[in-house]
């Protein structure tokens, strides 16, 4: 199993949960987050003085996958994201030890 | 007594308040970051407060009863004398007193922009209350009162020196005796609620009809004229600013196009007893560039931080439409005119006088107040209480909750 966490610009995240839904993914967690990578930050203009915004406002997203959608997902966050612009984003892969749903207690990729 | 300046002046008086709760308290609390909206709308109210009881118990007769040409007496300490049939003009007198209370609020309440964020609480309310008495009560009664610049024939119909050019000067004095917020300018965080401002800037528009077209102390037709000449110069520094901010920056901004509004209402101020329409859009046009380089003057030349700019955009703003009102006076239809044999070179010289008088006293109470608050309860908050916020160490409260 996997685990993808994947930081998005905000607007792309409707794209990128159909994309998702389209190959089966069954969840995914977003959140809220501020940071800054390649995209650095942006300028606001206040009263004609510029302001420096040093973190920008993304979303990052978790997603839990069988290792074959894993794949899959990666490519569909890509296409689903991306405008092939910096601040795009970036989307990482972890191995995944194990997973529970907490209700009836299955674990591995049954929980998923 | 008459009844339609009493209706009148009643709810314009309501109108006045509305200006400082919540109009001002909101315009100035969507600026700061929002650790620090809660303290910044708790100064607005807590001053509103004590410049009420102070008015009561000292300002009004400072101010308005019969004195010298420099304070009033002491007649009316505790309203004293004043009862259910007291007259002032057409009004109870009553409605006077309370009506130029909300006045009394609003302009130290001004003072709040030039050093949110990193002020001790009680400061404010100790440099505010002074300040009432000192500068506030004294000033009023030269120009309103029938002091020294009332005999002298200055015209400051709503304001523009009595409220604008007291608060705006001595706001500067405080921002530089107190210092710049941690990291000025180059690491400051920009307005955390845009909107805010907006709704603030709205109700302060609103609320102007009152402190203008009030200032008449008639429902009559110097009230309706004063009325629409705030409107439209108003509206006009609004397009203004937008105007130059499209032209330079490429976008028009919310808070720009709010802050041109407020300039051109305190630019129309003094005025809007004297113009006409076509002069409230001159006073406008004026005002709003005026102030917008004053803006970029203090702030970015001079790096003062009179943090949301109650020099540049209110005193600025009220000194400029004192000095412009002599030439403005005949141009177009409903401006009053000067007074009979008064040339508009004597009455300009007049207005200056007047504002550079009282921006001089204004400044120099100013210094003495802050050094006396600042020997008894200090002026800055810590280093550690400026990076947290406001909110929470000075009143234990979160503006908003994660």
């Amino acid at each position: 199993m996997k685990m993808i966490v994947a930081i998005i610009q905000p607007h792309r995240l409707d794209n990128v949960r159909e994309a998702l839904s389209d190959i089966g993914v069954a969840g995914l967690t977003v959140t809220e987050v501020k940071g800054y990578g390649r995209q650095k930050g942006h300028t606001e203009i206040y009263r004609g003085a510029e302001y420096q915004i040093q973190y920008i406002p993304k979303l990052k997203l978790e997603i839990a996958t069988d290792d074959k959608t894993a794949e899959q997902a990666v490519v569909a966050i890509r296409a689903a994201a991306g405008q092939n612009k910096i601040g795009d984003g970036k989307i990482f892969v972890f191995n995944l030890e194990d997973a529970i749903r907490i209700r009836t207690g299955e674990s591995g990729d049954e929980a998923l | 007594m008459n009844a339609a300046d009493t209706g009148w002046i009643l709810t314009a008086t309501a109108l006045v308040l509305l200006m400082t709760l919540p109009g001002l308290a909101l315009f100035y609390a969507g600026l700061v970051q929002s650790k620090n909206i809660l303290s910044v709308l708790m100064q607005c109210i807590a001053v509103a407060c004590a410049a009420s009881l102070i008015w009561f118990a000292v300002g009004y007769t400072l101010a308005f009863d019969e004195g010298n040409g420099w304070i009033g007496g002491t007649s009316k300490l505790f309203l004293a004398g004043i009862d259910r049939n007291s007259v002032s003009g057409t009004l109870p007198e009553s409605l006077f007193a309370m009506f130029q209370m909300t006045f009394a609020i609003i302009t130290p309440a001004l003072m709040i922009g030039a050093f949110v964020e990193r002020i001790k609480f009680g400061a404010v309310i100790m440099i505010c209350s002074l300040w009432l008495v000192v500068v506030y009560a004294p000033v009023t009664h030269w120009v309103w009162g029938g002091g020294w610049l009332a005999e002298r024939g200055i015209i400051d119909f709503a304001g523009g020196i009595v409220v604008h050019v007291t608060a705006g000067v001595s706001a500067l004095v405080i921002a530089v005796m107190l210092g710049a917020r941690k990291g000025f300018p180059e690491k400051i965080t920009p307005p955390h609620a845009p909107w805010m401002v907006m709704v603030g800037a709205s109700l302060l528009w609103v609320g102007w009809f009152g402190f203008n077209a009030g200032s008449a102390v008639a429902a009559d037709q110097n009230a309706a004229m004063a009325m629409i000449a705030t409107h439209l110069s108003a509206a006009t520094a609004s397009l203004v600013w937008l105007a130059i901010e499209k032209f330079r920056f490429g976008k028009p901004s919310l808070v720009g196009l709010v802050t041109g509004t407020i300039a051109g209402l305190a630019t129309v101020t003094p005025a809007s007893g004297t113009v006409g329409p076509l002069g409230g859009v001159l006073l406008g046009l004026a005002g709003g560039l005026v102030c917008y380089l004053a803006v970029e003057v203090i702030k970015m030349r001079m790096r003062i931080d009179d943090s949301l700019d109650v020099l540049a955009v209110h005193g600025v703003g009220g000194a400029t439409g004192t000095l412009l009102l002599p030439f403005l006076a005949t141009i177009g239809y409903g401006g009053t005119g000067l007074a009979e044999g008064v040339t508009i070179g004597n009455q300009f010289l007049t207005q200056l006088i007047g504002v550079a008088v009282v921006a001089f006293w204004s400044a120099l109470a100013t210094i003495i107040i802050v050094l006396v608050t600042k020997s008894m309860i200090g002026l800055r908050v810590t280093n550690d209480e400026e990076v947290e916020g406001l909110d929470f160490t000075y009143h234990g409260e979160t503006g908003y909750r994660q």
